[in-house]
């Protein structure tokens, strides 16, 4: 009998339909995972099997009989338990306190009594923590380590485990695996939530494969291959914007040479990256999210200072500088977040002013007819659907886009730096931006295209460059790269594939 | 069964202005419990409130007294409060700027009125500035929390003032613990005779009109207000965002300093350790009002000064406690606060 079904799950936000259908079981015992590109609504489909959202139709079954689940307090009372991507520990407290919170039974506290139980419990399951330590003084792997005890603590028969790998080094992994092995022995069924396909293809028995909130299928590890998994998982749907003719060869206009970069958690997320985008050409970056793109978009917007290296814009160099100077060096950037790239409580008019203020400004004033002048310029341009007035926030995503392609574009910068540009735009929207990528590529323009969609790199870029954990893994030009080819570099595949062969 | 759900939903645009008044409103409503408990019809204690002192030309101008510190301190936190900088110190601040004037007006016995006031204003925007700049530049270069900071700060000098009070500046006048009088050339004229209106309340006003300016109308404030409202996205349009709050936090401080200085040069001409009730936390409170914006701070800091001389009256009046007035304003804080955080809510049925 299986543990979870679900059936025909539908969950929309606004428009956006985030599960559409999806069928999916997992039986007792097993490690199925949930595969998928981020968005294709794999969090989705497990919050609403936790009860952190309603599905808009639907039915859950537990054991084969149906089930309402409206809170997390429904699910842990059906057995379910969830690890989620971020965590949910109260730092200043110890292991076992967080571990029982919540759930300790009566009124009085006995910290003794909390720290045996917990004790026991992690012995019992064979997880390795120290009951009586603060949270704040743990490793990722350790807090991680917490969660999963704190599921188990209240009798979890099954664990969601959503992308539990994205934060934990290569040695916490292996750990683990060891114990989601170790607890399936056991008979806990477990959903693991990944992107990464040969890790997928490691610990898993069944796949499901998720893509733009519809199931592709599920199926058993033992008969496919990572090549059939990069293909159900990166298929899309294709647009009509295609770059065209040959690329004259030209100077590079961006170099970046050796740039090592440190994230926010002081791992390491660029790794002596090399590269040249040379005048007139789209250099499009694939790979799938959290292997460094962010932080190279930053580097090159001067939001994060690289550990080491060089950056060149032509002879000049940026390394370090600062937004301003990156600007004035000749660089049209569209960042990753275009909530981060515009301050939303200003207006258009604001915002399409703030990054070349001083042309804005006669004697420390600002010259607001100019400003309104410059929005209204922009805004017929790049047929963008606001009043200078309005407060950005007011803007659908893709009219806030076009804002900022405008913003960047306008000035005609030698390099252009785009960023997921038509991430969570509709099709009208993403046309236009692809069209206007492609129309900077045509006056000369160097392009820096970094994308999560396969599908956009493959149609817009000269050459493609692949990274995978902080590292370009190749570079293949634009008319021989294949679908399959790409995913199997993205997801590290032919690491694997170099090790074991 | 019928099940409702608290959804994340931005407010229609014009809740917006209304929300100071609905907050006026749901204040008074909730501070009837007290005046009844007190034994006094809330409706009288309105009357007293709000409209005796207006009715006669006294009181009405002792309000517009009251206001003058208050319109300062609530520049002062709104152009802060606008650019992100969460300064909690107006109150140590003032009593910086009430110090410098102390200070100064010991020995500008030499100079003309006309010398003599303009370097007392100086002289307390400079000392209201060094003494925010301690916090700024914590927080700007070590990214310490300004909120401790700031607050802390407001303890400390208030031990420097009573140190001076009881040492070096003791007044051998009177031997009690307060400078000694600032010299006629330093003190600020009435504007009004017969009343205790003083110049310094014009200086409040064109403060309240700098700071409108400056936000409103020049490239320093709109990069203020960027960084106020998106840090991350302001940094990434090139805005030096350390650069910015450190100028927000000077300014602020600089004028919360002329509050002081129009308390010791306007009202006490001596620098005692009771200068300010609070004026700097009230700022806080008419900032918030006023949703930082200037002009309607200058109206909240009004409101507020009304509310502290009708506490007066209605004190004289009913018998109700003066601190009437404190809880008042104290819940006034609360109510607008909650009501511009439960405007982003819609609750639903399901
Ligand atoms: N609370 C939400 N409100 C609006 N859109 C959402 C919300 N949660 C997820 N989405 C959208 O639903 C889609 C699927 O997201 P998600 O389930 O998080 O994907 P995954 O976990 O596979 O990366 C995305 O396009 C995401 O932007
Ligand atoms: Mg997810």
């Amino acid at each position: 009998m299986n543990a979870i079904e679900m059936k025909s799950i539908t969950k929309r936000f606004g428009p956006l339909v985030a599960n559409d259908h999806i069928d999916f079981d997992l039986q007792k015992g097993e490690i199925h995972a949930l595969l998928g590109e981020n968005g294709a609504g794999k969090t989705t489909l497990m919050r609403i099997l936790y009860g952190l959202y309603h599905a808009d139709s639907g039915q859950i079954l537990v054991d084969g009989s149906p089930v309402h689940i409206t809170s997390p307090k429904d699910a842990i009372g059906w057995g379910i338990g969830m690890v989620s991507q971020h965590f949910t520990l109260v730092s200043p407290l110890t292991v076992a306190e967080n571990v029982v919170l919540g759930y300790n039974k009566g009124y009085i506290y006995r910290p003794q009594e909390v720290i045996q139980n917990v004790t026991k419990a992690a012995n019992q399951f064979g997880i390795d923590v120290e009951p009586s330590a603060i949270i704040r003084h743990l490793s990722v792997g350790e807090r991680q380590r917490v969660e999963i005890l704190k599921a188990l603590y209240h009798n979890a028969k099954v664990l969601i485990m959503d992308e539990p790998t994205a934060v934990l080094v290569p040695q916490e992994v292996d750990i683990l695996f060891q114990t989601l092995e170790r607890l399936r022995k056991d008979g806990l069924s477990v959903i693991f939530i990944s992107h990464k396909l040969y890790e997928v293809m490691t610990i898993c028995d069944r796949i499901t494969v998720l893509r733009d909130g519809k199931k592709i299928g599920t199926v058993l590890k033992n008969d496919t291959s990572e090549r059939e998994l990069a293909r159900m998982m990166v298929g899309r749907e294709t647009f009509g914007v295609y770059r065209q003719g040959e690329q004259k060869a030209g100077n590079p206009l961006l170099r970046i040479e050796n740039i090592t970069a440190v994230d926010k958690k002081g791992l390491t997320a660029l790794k002596n990256v090399s590269l040249n985008v040379y005048e007139g050409e789209v250099l499009g970056i694939a790979g799938v999210s959290g292997n460094g793109q962010s932080e190279l978009t930053q580097v090159l917007s001067g939001t994060l200072k690289p550990a080491s290296g060089k950056i060149f814009i032509g002879d000049k160099e940026i390394t370090n500088a600062s937004p301003s100077e990156i600007t004035r060096a000749g660089v049209g950037r569209i960042p990753e977040d275009r909530h981060a790239g515009v301050v939303g409580e200003l207006t258009v008019a604001e915002n399409l002013a703030l990054e070349s203020i001083e042309k804005f400004t006669r004697r420390s004033t600002l010259d607001k007819r100019l400003i309104l002048k410059n929005a209204e310029q922009l805004i017929s341009e790049y047929q963008i659907k606001a009043r200078p007035t309005d407060p950005i926030r007011t803007l659908s995503g893709g009219n806030m886009q076009k804002v900022i392609l405008a913003r960047a574009l306008s000035p005609e910068p030698r390099v252009v730096i785009a960023s997921q540009p038509t991430r969570g735009l509709d099709v009208g929207a993403t046309e236009y931006v692809r069209t206007k990528l492609l129309e900077q590529r045509n006056r000369g323009a160097a392009v820096l295209l970094l994308s999560e969609d396969l599908e956009e790199v493959m149609s817009l870029s000269d050459r493609i460059a692949v990274i995978y954990e902080g590292q370009i893994v190749g570079i293949v030009p634009g008319t021989e790269a294949t679908e399959e080819q790409l995913g199997l570099m993205m997801t590290g595949a032919r690491q694997e594939v170099k090790q074991h062969g | 069964m019928v099940k409702f759900r608290i959804e994340k939903a931005p407010a229609p645009l014009w809740i917006k202005p209304l929300i100071p008044l609905i907050a006026i409103i749901v204040t008074f409503l909730v501070t009837s419990i007290l005046v009844v408990m007190a034994n006094a019809n809330p409706l009288e204690a309105y009357y007293y409130f709000l409209l005796s002192p207006l009715s006669n030309r006294v009181s009405a101008l002792e309000t517009l007294v009251k206001a003058t510190p208050l319109l300062l301190t609530g520049a002062s936190v709104t152009i802060a409060f606008a650019s992100g900088y969460w300064n909690i110190g107006a109150e140590g601040q003032l009593y910086a700027g009430a110090i410098a004037a102390a200070g100064l007006g010991m020995v500008l016995g030499n100079f003309p009125p006309i010398l003599a006031i303009p370097i007392m204003l100086i002289g307390g925007f400079a000392a209201g500035m060094l003494w925010a700049s301690i916090p700024a530049l914590l927080k700007v270069k070590l990214a310490v929390d300004e909120v401790v900071t700031t607050l802390l700060l407001n303890s400390v000098i208030l031990f420097i003032v009573s140190f001076l009070l009881n040492g070096p500046w003791r007044d051998p006048v009177s031997g009690w613990p307060q400078s000694p009088q600032i010299v006629d050339s330093a003190q600020l004229p009435r504007l009004i005779s017969r009343s205790r209106l003083h110049l310094g309340f014009l200086v409040a006003i064109i403060m309240i009109l700098i700071v409108w300016f400056i936000l409103t109308r020049t490239s320093l404030g709109l990069k203020m207000r960027a960084v106020g409202h998106g840090q991350e996205a302001a940094r990434f349009m090139g805005v030096n965002v350390g650069q910015t709050m450190l100028t927000a936090a000077l300014i602020s401080g600089g004028i919360a300093g002329l509050a002081g200085v129009t308390e010791v040069a306007g009202i006490h001409f001596h620098l005692i350790d009771a200068i300010s009730p609070g004026f700097g936390y009230s700022g806080i409170i008419a900032a918030t009002l006023g949703a930082l914006n200037p002009l309607g701070v200058g109206l909240a800091a009004m409101f507020i000064g009304l509310i502290d001389t009708g506490a007066q009256t209605v004190s004289r009046s009913l018998g109700v406690p003066v601190y009437l007035g404190n809880v008042v304003q104290a819940t006034l804080l609360l109510v607008t606060l909650g009501m511009f955080l439960l405007q982003n809510y819609r609750i639903r049925r399901d």
